[in-house]
């Protein structure tokens, strides 16, 4: 009898090894073939290129991961990934991303000179309205973490990262907006000293706070962009 | 006298009022008969265009038909093959750039003799040597739904075809010598299920047209879904008529259906253009047909004798040893949390490595990007929140890449030849 149940017990727990345990039953759980790289550690690998996501407006992550499958934006590793999800398991994943609130990596620590600061500082709060240069901070929100539902945040991502979305933007090579695509006009409008500094300087700040409401966008800007909330509440 | 001329009246005036009255009951019948006529007709077209749209989704028309993110059968999806890039037309009854002016006698043409309704050859990037088995009728219920479709009006680029496939008359030379055209004929001495799994298989289906291995010419070898690399993809379309490679034969006839309409079972997951192939396609099978389709495939390996070739190895078996010793710790930092100490995963979710099938193959391809890429299931209606896997590429030198696969191939009594850096490099790109 003993042996019985020495032999169950061996059996039971043979079985439980050979699954190699539970697999948690969590979004957690399901999104780890993103995390290896969007993670709130320090595994960026050896470019330092991945953005931050966590905590960024679900619309804006919703949008990308469509972008990103349907070929409107082109980053060859997303695509690959993202070749044969549902749109309704990609919400879910944009719902669950935007809710993290995750500790982030202290900011770059990359030397300006005072007159590239000033730059920089100028470009994100005032902008230069007589070459249509908005400020980042009309649309991006006073402390440049995005706005909801579809404005993402500046602050967490890498100097590299943000040189070459705006190289991209200039470029004409990567689109963004599901439908007009104002950000691409603006970076045409910047020089590359300008680039340089925003890039530099947006890197060096520590990310805190959350996305803004969207009632604090100008309805000009918000039309310039076509950043209009759909009836289910998705944004364009 | 009187009384007859009064007869007469009585007879013909009810004559009259019988004609008058048969005429409007006739009428009547007839304008009955009409609309019914007409419910009946617009009933049975709609459902063959219902039928069309199955069959259309069993075709995976829409796959090549539409590019990325672009308007539904509106072409202009780029096929890059070894003879040049073939652009997909746009097939939606668009009048100018669409197929709204054909009929179903010029759709037929196409599929069934792979010929434009201009009576042009058509290439057979156009799967016409497997639609040829497909029937008139299934043929006319796709083209009643491509017909019902919304028209797109897109203009597609020409092909860009090297040179000397470009030319016509060597076209023709090549539909002599490889292009059989005729419906799929029932074996009798099968069952109904096996020849109908057949039909779709062969046919509508198109699974030969990537698991199959092609000759210089692009030419299909044989029909019996053999495998081989995919044309214009980095891609190996496994053998579905050998054991050792996804050969079906000794499957529960659900497992094969769970993995045709689901994607993934517990010992196998569809990926790479499998997994589309399954969210596209396949998983809108119908119960019949999937049973009938899992029947056929399971019949493929009967002529496979399952001999396993001798695994030769170019390394010395202490440089083996050493591979593997760097591959399994690798394996014990990236993939173990997942696929286990006994590579024995966790069935549905994360596929077992040890015993996998895909994971020895002779060809270490798909296993080599299945790591470089990773990757999701399909999202399908059983399993629409599958887990996925990292792309290792993005972390991992391919020299790491090739340790571990090398390790996989050989770890739990798996046996397989060693992989290096150069098959990783290799087995990079090709994704359009």
């Amino acid at each position: 009898m003993i042996r019985l149940i020495i032999l169950i017990g061996f059996c039971i727990t043979s079985m439980a090894n050979a699954t190699g345990g539970e697999v948690p039953d969590t979004m957690a759980e399901r999104v780890k073939a993103c995390t290896i790289c969007h993670s709130a550690e320090d595994k960026a690998g050896r470019d330092a290129y991945y953005p931050r996501i966590a905590g960024k407006p679900q619309g804006y992550i919703f949008n990308q991961l469509r972008n990103f499958r349907d070929g409107r934006r082109y980053y060859q590793p997303m695509v690959v990934l993202l070749e044969n999800m549902s749109d309704e398991y990609l919400l879910e994943i944009a719902q669950y991303f935007s809710s993290l609130q995750l500790p982030y990596l202290d900011p770059e620590r990359i030397h300006m000179q005072p007159e590239e600061i000033k730059l920089a500082q100028h470009l994100i709060y005032s902008g230069y309205p007589q070459r249509n240069i908005p400020p980042c901070s009309a649309c991006h929100g006073d402390i440049l973490m995005g706005v909801e539902p579809a404005i993402p945040g500046l602050i967490g991502l890498s100097r590299a990262y943000i040189t070459a979305q705006l190289g991209g933007w200039r470029s004409g090579s990567i689109m963004r907006g599901q439908t007009s695509d104002c950000m691409s006009e603006i970076a045409k409008q910047l020089t590359e000293r300008e680039v340089n500094a925003v890039a530099k300087w947006l890197a060096n700040q520590s990310v805190s706070g959350k996305p803004g409401s969207f009632n604090v966008l100008s309805p000009e800007l918000a039309n310039r962009c076509g950043l209009t909330t759909l009836e289910n509440g998705e944004a364009e | 006298m009187k009384y007859w001329i009064r007869m007469f009246r009585v007879i013909r005036d009810w004559r009259n009022i019988t004609w008058l009255w048969t005429g409007r009951l006739s009428l009547a019948f007839i304008s009955l008969t009409i609309t019914v006529e007409i419910m009946a007709g617009e009933a049975e077209r709609s459902a063959a265009v219902e039928y069309g749209a199955y069959l259309t989704r069993i075709g995976n028309c829409m796959g090549c038909h539409t590019t990325k993110g672009g308007q539904s059968f509106a072409g202009g999806r780029r096929l890059s093959t070894s003879f040049g890039v073939f652009i997909t037309p746009n097939i939606t009854p668009d009048k100018e750039t669409g197929i709204g002016l054909w009929s179903q006698q010029d759709f037929w043409q196409a599929l069934h003799q792979g010929k434009s309704r201009d009576g042009r050859l058509l290439y057979p990037a156009f799967p016409y040597t497997e639609y040829t088995k497909v029937t008139r009728q299934d043929a006319d219920a796709i083209f009643a739904y491509l017909q019902s479709l919304p028209p797109v009006s897109q203009t597609n680029p020409a092909h860009d075809i090297f040179f000397p496939y470009n030319s016509e008359s060597l076209l023709a030379v090549w539909r002599t010598l490889y292009f059989k055209e005729g419906v799929y004929e029932p074996d009798q001495s099968k069952s109904a299920a096996w020849n109908r799994g057949a039909y779709l298989v062969q046919g509508l289906g198109h699974c030969n047209a990537c698991h199959t291995t092609r000759n210089m010419l692009g030419a299909s070898q044989d029909e019996t879904l053999t495998g081989g690399q995919i044309m214009g993809m980095n891609w190996y379309a496994p053998s579905l008529s050998s054991h050792l490679e996804a050969g079906s034969g000794d499957w529960e006839i659900e497992e094969i259906v769970a993995l045709l309409t689901t994607g993934i079972t517990k010992r196998a997951v569809a990926s790479g253009p499998m997994a589309t192939v399954v969210r596209q396609s396949l998983q809108y099978l119908s119960p019949e047909d999937v049973l009938a389709m899992a029947a056929y495939l399971k019949s493929l390996t009967e002529n496979d004798t399952g001999n396993v070739p001798g695994v030769h190895f170019s390394v010395t078996s202490g440089s083996f040893r050493k591979h593997l010793e760097l591959g399994g710790k690798i394996y014990q930092e990236y993939c173990q949390a997942c696929h286990g100490v006994d590579g024995k995963g966790a069935p549905g979710i994360y596929p077992a490595l040890a015993g996998n099938r895909g994971v020895v193959m002779d060809s270490p391809l798909n296993a080599i990007r299945s790591v470089l890429n990773g990757g999701y299931p399909a999202t399908t209606a059983e399993n629409p929140r599958p887990y996925g896997m990292p792309p290792f590429q993005q972390i991992l030198r391919n020299e790491e890449v090739a340790l571990v696969v090398s390790y996989i191939r050989n770890a739990w009594g798996n046996r397989a030849s060693l992989v290096k850096a150069l098959d990783v490099d290799r087995s990079k790109g090709g994704d359009d």
